[in-house]
């Protein structure tokens, strides 16, 4: 079926059969391989990317469903040369091994702290009537928001780090 | 995955009609219960609908009611801040369940129809009375360390998965839909998901073609002191071994009702409706807790590995209700 994607800003016109997911189509069809696959049934979050604003699975999503939403991957996240902060962050502490499922990590990371910032609360939230704060946010808050991003060697230490250095600005965007 | 057509549509009528008298067209909201499920071909549509477009996105508040639209996603729902505020129980639910994307993804409709996580019916290899009436369950002298106590029957011991729906249950939910003739109704959330019996292939009260348009959730001030407490293997995205929901009204250190959901333990979204009615009147104490937990377990039928979920879900109750107890409102 004929559909078009928005993707980083650029719209693109696909022939797809409908039982593409919007990861197959990223992937094998734009090229945009930045976006892994992993599990392909919703339970490991390589494949995370930002539609209107919210980070979801791809893996799970017909790219059928997607007209006339607005979908970045990790490949839209930079401004031309600059990093967007939550890579430098990454880069700054080492917050991934292998790398792979470090695109789908710095996109939920991306969400996370919107989130924060705007207050949100998550399941180890004390009271959820609480608006949280971005600067006094626990290890245990970030593990939590994290907690949809898998990581096979473990970089998670890193990975709570340098959430929490965005959060604090101590990379300034 | 079988081949499908997908199909559009703008408004709810449309989409009622679209599905109505094609018994393989299925409504797709969020995807993550139907993607997931047709990618292993336990569903099998020859076409689906997309139902996130038929303008029931909104979460209207007034003083009776809140009402939420069926496309409303899991996340909107327990960060609104109405929500938060008059119902804890039902944000700490849906908070406890799967990962922010999965709750970006999946709507209010969808999470009500998800479909059970027993292994056996993901399996289509598998004997399964729920996928495949009359095949029998492998579940019963399976591995059925997850699946439920309460509710069950010989044809089916399946857990229903979802924890919105157990504080949706306890706040006394109406689920509004449109029939395919273009008409309305409301079901209680009690009365909308049914027990296995010898049925378990039909898990819910709509008709074919009937669609989900809103819940509307009364107004409930004593929710204001209110819980949910899941139990599981890990402290993040995993389902529950046991969970509760809770509303404590008190007068003082008595009381006046007391409302009780299960999740985790039984085939359907569980109101335990004798054990509240034990607690009209009592002092609020660990002991009347732990009676009434009693109570609420008291018919549950354990199978080889899910004996340790009957003790498990009463000390879930004793703990779920001290904590609505001692919060602070």
């Amino acid at each position: 079926m004929a559909t078009t994607l928005r993707v980083n800003g650029s719209n693109h016109e696909l022939s797809v059969d409908s039982r593409v997911t919007l990861l197959d189509a990223l992937r094998d069809v734009l090229g945009l391989t930045g976006t892994k696959k992993g599990c392909d049934q919703g339970a490991c979050g390589a494949c995370t990317v930002i539609i209107d604003g919210q980070r979801v699975l791809s893996c799970l999503t017909l790219t059928a469903a997607c007209e006339g939403q607005d979908i970045v991957t990790i490949e839209g996240l930079a401004t031309g040369g600059d990093l967007h902060p939550v890579q430098a962050a990454f880069l700054h502490c080492d917050g991934f091994q292998c790398g792979y499922c470090t695109p789908g990590q710095i996109l939920s990371a991306v969400c996370a702290v919107q989130e924060v910032q705007a207050g949100v609360p998550s399941h180890v939230t004390r009271d959820v009537r609480q608006t949280v704060n971005a600067a006094t946010l626990t290890d245990e808050e970030i593990r939590e928001r994290m907690s949809g991003n898998l990581c096979r060697c473990a970089a998670y230490p890193n990975i709570v780090a340098a959430v929490r250095q965005v959060l604090t600005h101590e990379v300034r965007p | 995955m079988k081949a499908f057509t997908f199909q559009r549509v703008a408004v709810a009528r449309e989409a009622a009609s679209a599905v109505a008298g094609r018994s393989a067209t299925m409504f797709l909201a969020g995807g993550t219960t139907l993607v997931d499920l047709m990618k292993v071909d336990v569903l099998t549509p020859d076409s689906v609908v997309d139902v996130r477009h038929l303008g029931l996105s909104s979460i209207d508040v007034s003083d009776h009611a809140i009402a939420v639209g069926a496309a409303v996603t899991n996340s909107q729902l327990a960060w609104h801040p109405v929500v938060r505020d008059r119902y804890p129980v039902l944000s700490e639910a849906i908070l406890s369940g799967a990962t922010t994307q999965i709750r970006n993804m999946a709507t209010v409709g969808g999470n009500i129809l998800q479909r059970t996580r027993c292994p056996y019916f993901r399996d289509v290899e598998a004997s399964c009375n729920r996928r495949q009436p009359g095949s029998g369950c492998d579940a019963l002298n399976g591995f059925n360390r997850g699946h439920a106590v309460l509710g069950v029957s010989e044809d089916c011991i399946a857990t229903h998965p979802s924890d919105m729906c157990v504080a949706l249950a306890v706040l006394d939910a109406d689920i509004h839909t449109m029939r395919t003739d273009g008409t309305a109704r409301s079901i209680p959330f009690v009365d909308f998901h049914r027990l296995p019996g010898d049925t378990p292939h039909i898990e819910v009260a709509l008709e074919h073609g009937e669609l989900i348009t809103h819940i509307v959730i009364p107004h409930l001030p004593a929710a204001r002191r209110s819980h949910y407490l899941k139990v599981r293997d890990r402290a993040s995205y995993e389902f529950a071994l046991a969970s509760a929901a809770v509303v404590l009204d008190l007068e003082g250190d008595t009381i006046h009702a007391a409302r009780l959901g299960l999740g985790g333990v039984a085939t359907k979204p569980w109101r335990a409706t004798q054990a509240e009615l034990m607690l009209t009147g009592r002092k609020a104490t660990d002991d009347a807790f732990r009676a009434a937990a009693e109570t609420a377990l008291a018919e549950a039928v354990g199978r080889e590995h899910n004996h340790f979920k009957i003790e498990l879900a009463q000390r879930t109750i004793v703990r779920a209700f001290a904590a609505a107890r001692d919060r602070e409102i």
